[in-house]
């Protein structure tokens, strides 16, 4: 390997025959930039369906209601099943030791906000202070709204980065101005940002007391949102989710008389079950790049094998001829495995190279919704080059070993 | 130099087998340029190619400068040909994308030779054979002659005991034929024992010994004197 003469003598072979190593590292360096740029983009999609994910905390569980659609107990089908305060306080004291952050939503419809001249429709929502981490905003300005609101009935409210750009339009400051809603008057106390994007943002937020008694809510409520105490790993979360999940459904359909096989008139939506789906969904894409991958380095490898026998046999005459000079088999077998090693080395990282550079400098432009940041273990990448150059080796050391074994008298009659 | 006792050499074609060498005796003094004359199929080159280690006998004796050459692995065989024999092919047998000087100087490569000293000794033999000008050609840029010469400088560059020429000048037109004949007159002149294997009468009258093969077996060996190759030049 650190014979200098060797080194000396595999260059000369390859100098002079450049369209024979050309085609030899093309093969090889396609198949690695193939397989790279497969993995890139796999990773990418992964990359991109999580961050479609972080619209909301990863665990979130969110109960709404519908209408029955089952007799039950000599009431009729077709009930609106609506929300009372008792639920969720039931819910929420029940549950108290296993719940991290807990709310309860009250819609306001026809939510026309106000400010000056400038007005737009956004949904308003009455919440508890915990809704900020279920929805999972962060504050840009000011802050969320607290127990101190929801206590006072204060007439505050929080809006959304998008509302505050379309309201607030030059005077960049909203904090402590008043908007109206329906004609009442809110005074704006933060501004927050969600990485939802500005479907996400264009929400505007109040304490719930405040709405049911200002917008006539009496102690009806639309939704219930939780997230229960992280665990150690994911299927244990999920069970317990589970768990929470059936407990909450069998008790509402319990307060409201609802059939226990009825399933339209509550309806609880698991977001680490959807996690779930989509986390075995990314397995999938994962596993199918993988496999289109392996079988672009085994079609790569049967490439260099192909031209390592056509090598070997197009230099039959000249082995012959050397080994009528005198050379030994193992040093023929040498020979050709060095050439075939050093060129499918130096071609799968110009190929694995022309490929990171493809990731690193296009990979950010990529602007799709489901593909973000295409990037590929590095480690990874390495490793299937070392498995191609391994595998044109012992590709190639079968034919030389056969043609290092030729009498040279039958090698030199070749033509 | 070379000793052969009772050779015998046979090719199995199919079922049946070929008995191409039918006991030859036969031996090479130092510095004797000694003609292997045969019709096609009297068994000349496969004698050639025993003599030379790159086919084995059946059974037989062969002994080369002292040294038994029999149950050779492909390793010794491989070292005794490099130390002891230069060939010369009718076909050149030159390494097509190698110049004339790495070709001369692919010997000494498998001799372990460094770089730079390689370099110094082709250039010799190419000089002795009149190249030197032709060093950075390839092959296929020179003439039939000119790659015979070549083919001999190389033969010569690992210093060899026993020069093999099978069928030399059989690719060359007489005159070009002559001046190689002339060239391996003038290295056997020097002292090297050289054997030329040749059908063609005129060639075989320039060395100094004709033997003669028919269906396998020597059937006349004459020591003849010398027809100097430059004078038909």
């Amino acid at each position: 390997m650190f014979d200098l003469e060797r080194w000396e003598e595999i260059f000369d072979t390859i100098r002079k025959n450049k369209l024979r190593t050309f085609l030899t590292g093309l093969s090889v360096a396609s198949g690695i930039f193939i397989l790279v740029v497969l993995l890139g983009i796999g990773e990418g999609m992964r990359n991109g369906i999580s961050q479609e994910f972080e619209r909301d905390a990863a665990n979130i569980i969110y109960v709404y209601t519908g209408v029955t659609s089952k007799e039950y107990k000599g009431l009729n089908p077709g009930r609106r099943i609506q929300m009372k305060n008792e639920d969720f306080d039931y819910t929420a004291l029940k549950h108290q030791d296993d719940l991290e952050f807990r709310s309860s939503i009250f819609r306001i419809w026809n939510g026309i906000v106000n400010y000056g001249k400038e007005s737009g429709s956004y949904r308003v929502e009455g919440v508890y202070p915990d809704y900020q981490f279920l929805e999972n905003s962060g504050m840009i300005e000011g802050r969320f709204v607290n127990y101190k609101d929801h206590d006072n009935f204060e007439k505050v409210v929080v809006v959304g980065n998008k509302v505050r750009n379309d309201l607030f339009k030059d005077s960049k400051d909203p904090i402590g101005k008043y908007v109206q809603i329906s004609g009442i008057n809110f005074k704006v106390i933060g501004v927050y940002t969600d990485p939802g994007g500005e479907r996400e943002e264009s929400k505007v937020f109040m304490p719930i007391s405040t709405a049911q008694r200002v917008f006539g809510g009496g102690n009806n409520i639309a939704n219930m949102a939780f997230t229960l105490e992280p665990e150690d790993n994911f299927q244990a979360a999920l069970a317990a989710s589970n768990r929470f999940t059936a407990d909450v459904e069998t008790q509402l359909k319990e307060t409201h008389t609802i059939a226990p096989d009825d399933e339209s008139a509550v309806s609880i939506n698991n977001s680490l079950e959807n996690a779930k789906r989509f986390y075995d969904l990314m397995d999938m894409i994962k596993f199918f790049f993988w496999g289109v991958g392996i079988c672009t380095i085994i079609a790569g490898v049967v490439g260099v094998s192909n031209i390592m026998l056509i090598i070997v046999k197009e230099r039959t005459r000249e082995i012959g001829i050397r080994k009528a000079l005198g050379a030994e088999p193992l040093s023929i077998v040498g020979m050709v495995l060095h050439e075939s090693i050093f060129v499918t080395a130096i071609a799968g990282f110009i190929g694995l190279i022309a490929s990171l550079l493809l990731l690193e400098f296009v990979g950010p432009l990529i602007e799709t919704q489901y593909i973000a940041n295409p990037a590929v273990n590095f480690n990874v990448a390495l490793t299937t080059v070392f498995i191609l150059v391994l595998a044109g080796a012992i590709a190639g050391f079968f034919p030389a070993w056969r043609a290092a074994r030729i009498k040279p008298i039958v090698a030199l009659r070749d033509e | 130099m070379i000793e052969i006792k009772d050779l015998h050499k046979s090719y199995k074609m199919g079922s049946n087998s070929l008995h191409v060498l039918k006991g030859i005796n036969f031996s090479v003094a130092e510095g004797e340029l000694v003609s292997i004359m045969g019709s096609s199929g009297s068994g000349k080159s496969t004698l050639l190619n025993i003599l030379g280690m790159l086919d084995e006998a059946d059974s037989g004796s062969y002994t080369l400068d002292g040294v038994p050459i029999k149950n050779l692995n492909e390793k010794i065989a491989a070292r005794y040909r490099n130390k002891f024999l230069g060939f010369i092919f009718q076909s050149f047998n030159l390494i097509s994308y190698k110049n004339a000087l790495d070709n001369v100087a692919l010997p000494l490569y498998y001799q372990g030779i460094k770089r730079g000293e390689r370099v110094d000794k082709a250039m010799a033999y190419l000089e002795k054979v009149g190249l030197a000008d032709w060093a950075g050609h390839l092959p296929n840029e020179l003439s039939g002659g000119q790659k015979q010469r070549v083919a001999i400088a190389r033969a010569l560059a690992s210093d060899p005991k026993v020069l093999l020429a099978d069928e030399p000048t059989g690719a060359l037109d007489s005159k070009t034929s002559y001046e190689v004949m002339n060239l391996i007159q003038e290295i056997n002149d020097e002292g090297r024992t050289i054997l030329v294997v040749t059908h063609e009468p005129d060639i075989a009258a320039m060395t100094k010994r004709i033997v003669n093969l028919k269906d396998g077996k020597i059937i006349q060996d004459t020591k003849v004197n010398q027809v100097r190759a430059l004078e038909n030049v």
